[in-house]
Formats: structure tokens, sequence, C-alpha cells
């Protein structure tokens, strides 16, 4: 039996908004990184399955590109994490305030 | 057969997912990550997009959350562990979180635009066809691209590097 269109854009809107919880209330720099990857990767579930159903490529090119920006976003992030840890010795977001936001 | 497993699928996917936010230990939030990217990718395959399973497979699993273990231990968590929220309620981003799901839902479900069956599927040519089509149509973002990830590996050793003066 054929799963509806519609099942796969739920899946991916549940994903997506536990990822934004992740983001939004999570005290973890490391944990609030991996939520990002979660929202990216909800929004890959809905590029593939429109491209699916429609019967187009564009979807998943979409998706492949979506995947190389966030090993982009991953590594510079990770990067400035590590010398930030290095400069003050924190992981807390609510401390990262240099600047002042 | 595919809707339980679709339903298999996305329910672990799912669970994984509340265990990433809920986690305590960071380490247990990589893990669970985990599992939940190899969730997504079968839900790939299910979509028949085997190159893109094979993809997440090997970015997310294979290099992503890699680097994320090898920063996890680099760096001291036990005392970021102590405490998983932001201190104080955090009802306006409940608030937000609950308006935000329940719009989405309302809009999917209410929503009679969507095609009831997948238009023909080829499966024969399909990793052929999608080179094909991003090398010749999509050649300057795959270019951009490249040169994004150029810049980010640079970036990132710069930014990691101790200051030697």
């Amino acid at each position: 039996m054929m799963v509806p269109l519609s099942w796969y854009i739920v899946l991916g809107v549940v994903l997506f908004v536990i990822g934004a919880a992740g983001v939004l209330i999570r005290r973890n720099i490391l944990v609030v990184l991996m939520s990002l990857e979660l929202l990216l990767n909800s929004v890959n579930i809905n590029f593939i399955a429109f491209g699916h159903f429609y019967d187009d490529f564009r979807g998943r090119i979409f998706a492949i590109f979506v995947i190389a920006i966030t090993a982009a976003e991953v590594a510079v992030a990770l990067g400035i994490l590590v010398a930030l840890v290095r400069n003050k010795a924190t992981l807390k977001v609510d401390e990262v305030a240099i600047m002042k936001g | 057969m595919e809707l339980v497993f679709f339903l298999l699928f996305g329910t672990v996917a799912v669970v994984t997912a509340l265990g990433v936010v809920l986690a305590r230990n960071p380490v247990h939030s990589a893990v669970a990550l985990m599992a939940c990217f190899v969730n997504i990718s079968a839900i790939f395959v299910l979509l028949q997009a085997p190159l893109l399973a094979v993809i997440q497979i090997f970015v997310y699993v294979g290099a992503i959350l890699v680097l994320f273990l090898f920063v996890t231990m680099m760096l001291d968590i036990r005392d970021a562990e102590l405490q998983r929220f932001l201190p104080g309620r955090n009802l306006a981003a409940f608030a937000l979180l609950v308006l935000l799901g329940i719009e989405m839902l309302v809009l999917v479900l209410m929503s009679n635009r969507f095609p009831q069956a997948a238009a023909g599927s080829r499966t024969g040519g399909e990793i052929r066809e999608l080179g094909v089509t991003l090398f010749s149509d999509y050649l300057l973002p795959f270019e951009v691209a490249s040169v994004i990830l150029l810049v980010a590996l640079v970036g990132a050793i710069v930014l990691a590097r101790k200051e030697s003066g």
C-alpha cells in the first residue's frame, strides 16, 4: 500500500518542531548544533518526498546541496566552538554574550 | 508493506529525535542523532532515492557525527551536563513551538492539493539522470558549493588553530 505524501510531510513537521525545541530550549551548545542538523534533515525529507511524488529531480538535487552546505556549516560551527571554549571555557548558550546579543 | 516500514522508521526517527533533545549527556544525544539519521536514510530508500540514502549515511553518520563526537571528547562537558535547559521558564519558546507545530499541521492536513499517488516512478537509470542534471543544469551551484566547502575547510582550520603569535 502506498504511503500518501502528506504523511511524509507530517513526519518532516514533527522532526522540525522537535529540532526547533532543541535549538530554543537546550543550554548546551553542542546539543543546539545537533538539533540544527535535525532541522535541516527534516527539510530534506520534504524536498525528497515532493520530488518523488511529482517525479522531479530538482528535489533530490536540492537535498544534495543542503547536505553539502550542512557539512560546511558544521565544520565552521565546531571550529568557532573550539576557539570559544579555549578563550572562555564555557559550553552554555546563555553565558556567551560577547556580542551583547 | 511500505506503510508498515514507513510507520516503523518514522516512529523510531521521532523517538530518537526526542532523545537528542532530552538526553542529559551530549554523547547520548550524538548517538541518538545517529540512530535518527539512519532511520531518515531508510525513509529516503522508501522514497526511491537510494543515492540520497547512501550520501546521508556517508556525510551525516560518517563525517558530521564523528566530528561532533571528536569535539565532545576534546571539550570538558561535565559542568554543561548538569543543567539541561536554559534557566527560567521558557514559556515564550514553548508557546512559539506549539503555535508553529499546530500551524504547520493544520496547513498540511487541511490541504487537498497534494497528489494522491506518486507519478510514474523511474527507477532504472535514476542515478545517471541525476548526475547529468547536476552537471549540466546545476553546474554553477555545484561549483559554488565546492567553493563554499573549501572556504569552510580553511575557515575551520584557521578558527581552531592555536594562536602562535
